[in-house]
């Protein structure tokens, strides 16, 4: 852990956000993470995603289970709301803040144990029930808070630091997000923010459960040779093939939209999602062709990247449900008990 | 770009702005450093090293390095580098037995020094260890130059010139001529000196001829400002008019209307030809005659004396108007400013009637000696020229630094050895690592303000000339001042082969001044900074290609607050804090050599 804080330096004036907040209002309190930790890459992708968005703080709620992942959210957004649950349960505790206060947008970090083991249940039926929020996977193969036993998404013959290779097939958190039916699915790698933090801004903005799976060293316990989620490997390995730029509502778009390569889908708040450097053929909204390309390349020892899955039409839980357009804690009373003469009605349909 | 050369001694000295800026290259942080530990003793002779004369320096050093300070650039104030300098002189023990031993028999060489000012004296002291025989040639019967004749006793009390220049003229090696003023050079050659080093100032005070100038009859009323502050500290003037006019904005005028309040002048007004912000003089001797109620009257062209029955009764001045940039003027209006005294205080000048011109030693320019700006060597060899001798009036600080170079020259002179070779610097650099996010140095950023300087009080303040007004840092203030230092010569050292891009120190610097990037020219590299690169003075540190993508680590010097985090975040230590020690050639040895591990102030 660092010696200091880190200090407020009164240097040349800092960019401020539509809000008037500069990028330090976004930060949190000092990492106590390993030096070197992936996790605190994203820590400072989200922080940027958040503050470019001018996302007020107090409209924030971060949740989080059990594990260094889990720690994260105490390190961005000290302004925020902030619910660290049991182990697994984010996505649980997250439903149930969604369904009370839709107003708010919900960050919940997690990692490849916290959700692909122990958490597992709670993170399909999240996905199933179409929870608006942004689930990022800090994905590190290993149990870092325990000394570095290898995860469910170790792949088959990578190396702990001490121990046997693994011979378990791991779980892939795209291709189950695809066979559960997600609308938002995307890879990232913590060394690579100028792919992640488009990718966390569209998060945001996607109606429905946006799910990010970033692949997040562990400098501790899993970056070493014959590891596969190395900052090494990665950067021998990613297929850095379907890129995303962000562009949210109010800005203007049409030079950002020209040129051939590129495949754009609007958001349903209006922003818009280019993808550029798309391979050929690759349609970002085909459920089965994604999991096709995603197969391929893992039988070829690859991790493809990006912004893999988008699809804007399926309605989330609370347009499902037909719920009130605020938050329930808005709700005056006559709407929440609206007396013995509309009881009565509601009794009738069921004589 | 290529890969920054950290081993080039310039590189990471010139990241070490105050030291970069002062002519002495004083190790600035390194002795605030050891101010922070109490280490008194050890901050004085680390000082002392540069510029030879900390406790003159502390308080009347024209400090080019705090305009430098990186301080500056992060709060809008820098560090009072010089009033800390001045804790060190106040605050340190005897350290007699510290000082630099003086050989028991001489080497045979003899060195003749002409004037006993800083400049000569920092040349005595370079070569008196060396066994030189030092004999100086001093016109007054006191040492100290300008140091004792134009700085007012309030300023520089006489017991710290006195212990300074004492700490040179008093150990052996050197023996000083007293009360005797150098009239012929080739008497002083004649001598068969080894060598001669003149420093003897530029003591010429400008004469301002307007009508009236040498009209008067009787005494005259009309002073030139340096020969006056003479007379003043050697007591010939004890008194002065009530009403005074200082013609002159430069630092002498602002000692002449200081001292002028303490000799009974009661309305005293320094007249200036330009706006204030075309002074000279330093901003805070303008505050500190202000605050004794000298008035500054700017846009006022003095045009003649006026006299009445031959005595001095005021002075008349066209008030004048200025374009912008104030390259022209135009004349408004005239008035006549009432006064009893007038002092004049325009500049000085360099004269040496007394140099023969068949001596071979060449005159240029304004019939000034040709000087060798490296070597200081006259057109005539063993014949060196330093301080306001060689190139005209500048500060203390620059006749210090003149003269340790002189004394490189003279030594190799007096060996035999060409002077243009000059031995060079080197550099000693140690982790300044103790453990996990332990440093050798207090790396946290300090809010506070720079501290004021408490003054005497302006009732006992004229009471007498000796009296010094300011009153130094008491303990608090100098901790915290010593806190506001940024360790600059704690560098970031960067080794590009155990880096693994993990942005960890990209993401903790609280200044953005790390960039992970492809490599590209200088100027492109600028554009594509995580901070916006606006002071192109200040280098950029890059890497060689980093082992997985072969991209570079760029840090823009120029915002860097020293604060460690990228190497405390840094999961392989390529980032590592450094503690930088320039090694500047000093007479009498080619390298300067210091063991290896040896830490600032101790001794080497």
């Amino acid at each position: 852990m660092p010696s200091i804080v880190k200090p407020l330096i009164p240097l040349a004036p800092l960019a401020r956000n539509d809000l008037g907040l500069t990028i330090r209002d976004y930060e949190g309190a000092m990492s106590t993470l390993c030096a070197g930790c992936g996790h605190d890459s994203i820590t400072a992708a989200i922080t940027h995603a958040l503050w470019e968005l001018s996302t007020p703080p107090h409209m924030i709620a971060k949740l989080s289970g059990i594990g260094c992942s889990s720690k994260t959210p105490t390190y961005f957004v000290r302004g925020a709301h902030g619910f660290n649950s049991a182990h697994g349960r984010m996505a649980a505790i997250a439903t149930g803040a969604a369904a009370a206060n839709r107003e708010l947008t919900y960050i919940g970090v997690s990692g490849d144990g916290d959700s692909l083991s122990i958490g597992l249940g709670h993170l399909a039926h999240a996905i199933r029930r179409a929870v608006k929020m942004v689930y990022i996977i800090e994905n590190n193969g290993v149990y870092g808070l325990t000394k570095g036993q290898l995860s469910a998404s170790a792949d088959v013959g990578t190396r702990p630091k001490k121990g046997e290779t693994n011979v378990v097939a791991p779980i892939d958190p795209i291709l189950l997000g695809l066979s559960l039916g997600a609308t938002f699915l995307a890879r990232s790698f913590s060394g690579d923010k100028e792919q992640l933090i488009p990718i966390l801004k569209a998060a945001v903005a996607h109606n429905g459960l946006a799910l990010i799976d970033v692949i997040s060293p562990c400098v501790t316990f899993n970056d070493h040779e014959g590891s596969t989620k190395s900052y090494r490997f990665m950067r021998e390995h990613e297929v850095k093939e379907v890129v995303a730029d962000f562009i949210p509502e109010r800005e203007e778009i049409s030079a950002r939209l020209s040129g051939g390569g590129r495949r754009s889908v609007t958001m349903h708040d209006g922003s818009v999602i280019t993808f550029r450097s798309v391979p050929e053929g690759y349609d970002p909204t085909d459920r089965m062709a994604v999991e096709a390309y995603v197969r391929e390349h893992q039988s070829a020892g690859e991790v493809v990247t990006g912004l893999l899955y988008l699809d804007e039409t399926k309605p989330s839980m609370h347009q499902v449900n037909h719920t009130p357009p605020s938050a329930l804690n808005r709700l005056t009373f006559d709407t929440v008990c609206p007396g013995s003469a509309a009881l009565a009605e509601l009794m009738a349909d069921f004589r | 770009m290529e890969p920054t050369n950290v081993r080039d001694p310039n590189y990471f000295h010139r990241v070490v702005d105050c030291q970069w800026a002062c002519p002495a290259h004083t190790d600035v942080p390194g002795y605030i450093r050891l101010i922070a530990q109490g280490r008194f003793d050890d901050a004085y002779m680390l000082n002392r090293a540069s510029n030879v004369f900390p406790g003159v320096l502390g308080r009347t050093c024209d400090r080019p390095c705090e305009p430098a300070c990186r301080r500056g650039r992060v709060d809008g104030d820098p560090v009072a580098i010089c009033r800390l300098k001045r804790v060190t002189a106040d605050l340190k023990g005897d350290i007699a037995d510290r000082l630099p031993q003086i050989p028991q028999t001489s080497n045979g060489l003899r060195v003749a020094l002409v004037g006993a000012g800083p400049s000569s004296l920092t040349v005595a002291n370079d070569l008196a260890p060396l066994g030189y025989e030092i004999t100086i040639l001093e016109r007054y019967d006191r040492p100290g130059g300008l140091m004792r004749s134009n700085i007012p006793n309030f300023r520089l009390p006489a017991e710290v010139l006195d212990a300074e220049t004492g700490a040179i003229l008093d150990r052996g090696g050197v023996s000083v001529r007293y009360n005797s003023p150098v009239t012929s050079l080739r008497a002083v050659l004649d001598e068969g000196f080894d060598a001669v080093y003149v420093g003897s100032g530029a003591p010429r005070g400008k004469e301002l001829d307007l009508p009236g100038r040498h009209d008067e009859v009787g005494e005259s009323h009309i002073h030139i400002g340096i020969d006056w502050l003479e007379s003043v500290a050697f007591e010939h003037i004890t008194a002065i008019g009530s009403r005074v006019l200082i013609i002159g904005v430069g630092n002498t005028a602002m000692d002449c209307c200081r001292t002028s309040r303490r000799l009974g002048g009661q309305d005293i007004r320094v007249m200036a030809r330009r706006p204030r912000e075309f002074f000279k003089a330093s901003p805070w001797e303008i505050e500190d005659a202000e605050e004794e109620g000298v008035a500054i009257v700017v846009n006022h062209a003095p045009t003649r004396f006026v006299l009445e029955e031959g005595r001095l009764v005021g002075m008349e001045f066209d008030i004048v108007e200025w374009d912008e940039g104030a390259r022209h003027s135009r004349v408004v209006d005239s008035v006549t400013v009432p006064c009893d005294d007038v002092i004049l205080a325009i500049g000085q000048e360099n004269a040496f009637p007394w140099i023969e011109r068949d001596l071979g030693l060449e005159f240029g320019e304004w019939d000034l000696p040709v000087v060798d700006p490296v070597t200081f060597e006259s057109t005539r060899p063993g014949v060196f020229f330093g301080g306001d001798a060689a190139f005209g009036p500048k500060n203390i600080i620059w006749a210090v630094a003149h003269g340790h170079e002189a004394a490189i020259s003279i030594d190799r002179h007096c060996r035999g050895e060409s002077v243009d070779e000059r031995p060079p610097a080197g550099l000693n650099l140690v982790s300044a690592k103790m453990g996990m996010a332990e440093w050798r140095y207090h790396n946290d950023y300090n809010p506070s303000q720079r501290q004021q300087m408490a003054h005497l009080d302006l009732a006992s303040r004229f009471r007498s000339l000796d009296l010094e007004v300011e009153l130094g840092f008491d303990p608090d203030q100098t901790a915290r001042e010593a806190q506001r230092c940024l360790n600059c010569d704690i560098q970031t050292g960067f080794n590009a082969s155990l880096c693994i891009e993990c942005d960890a120190c990209i993401d903790i610097c609280p200044v953005q001044c790390l960039t992970i990037t492809r490599n590209g020219t200088e100027e492109d590299l600028r554009t594509r900074l995580s901070a916006p690169s606006e002071n192109l003075d200040e280098s950029l540190y890059v890497s060689g290609p980093l082992p997985q993508t072969g991209r570079v680590m760029v840090k823009d010097e120029n915002v860097c607050v020293h604060c460690g985090l990228c190497a405390e975040r840094c999961p392989t230590a390529a980032w590592d804090m450094v503690e930088f020690t320039l090694l500047a050639p000093r007479a009498g040895a080619d390298v300067v050599r210091i063991p290896v591990g040896t830490a600032k102030g101790e001794d080497r």
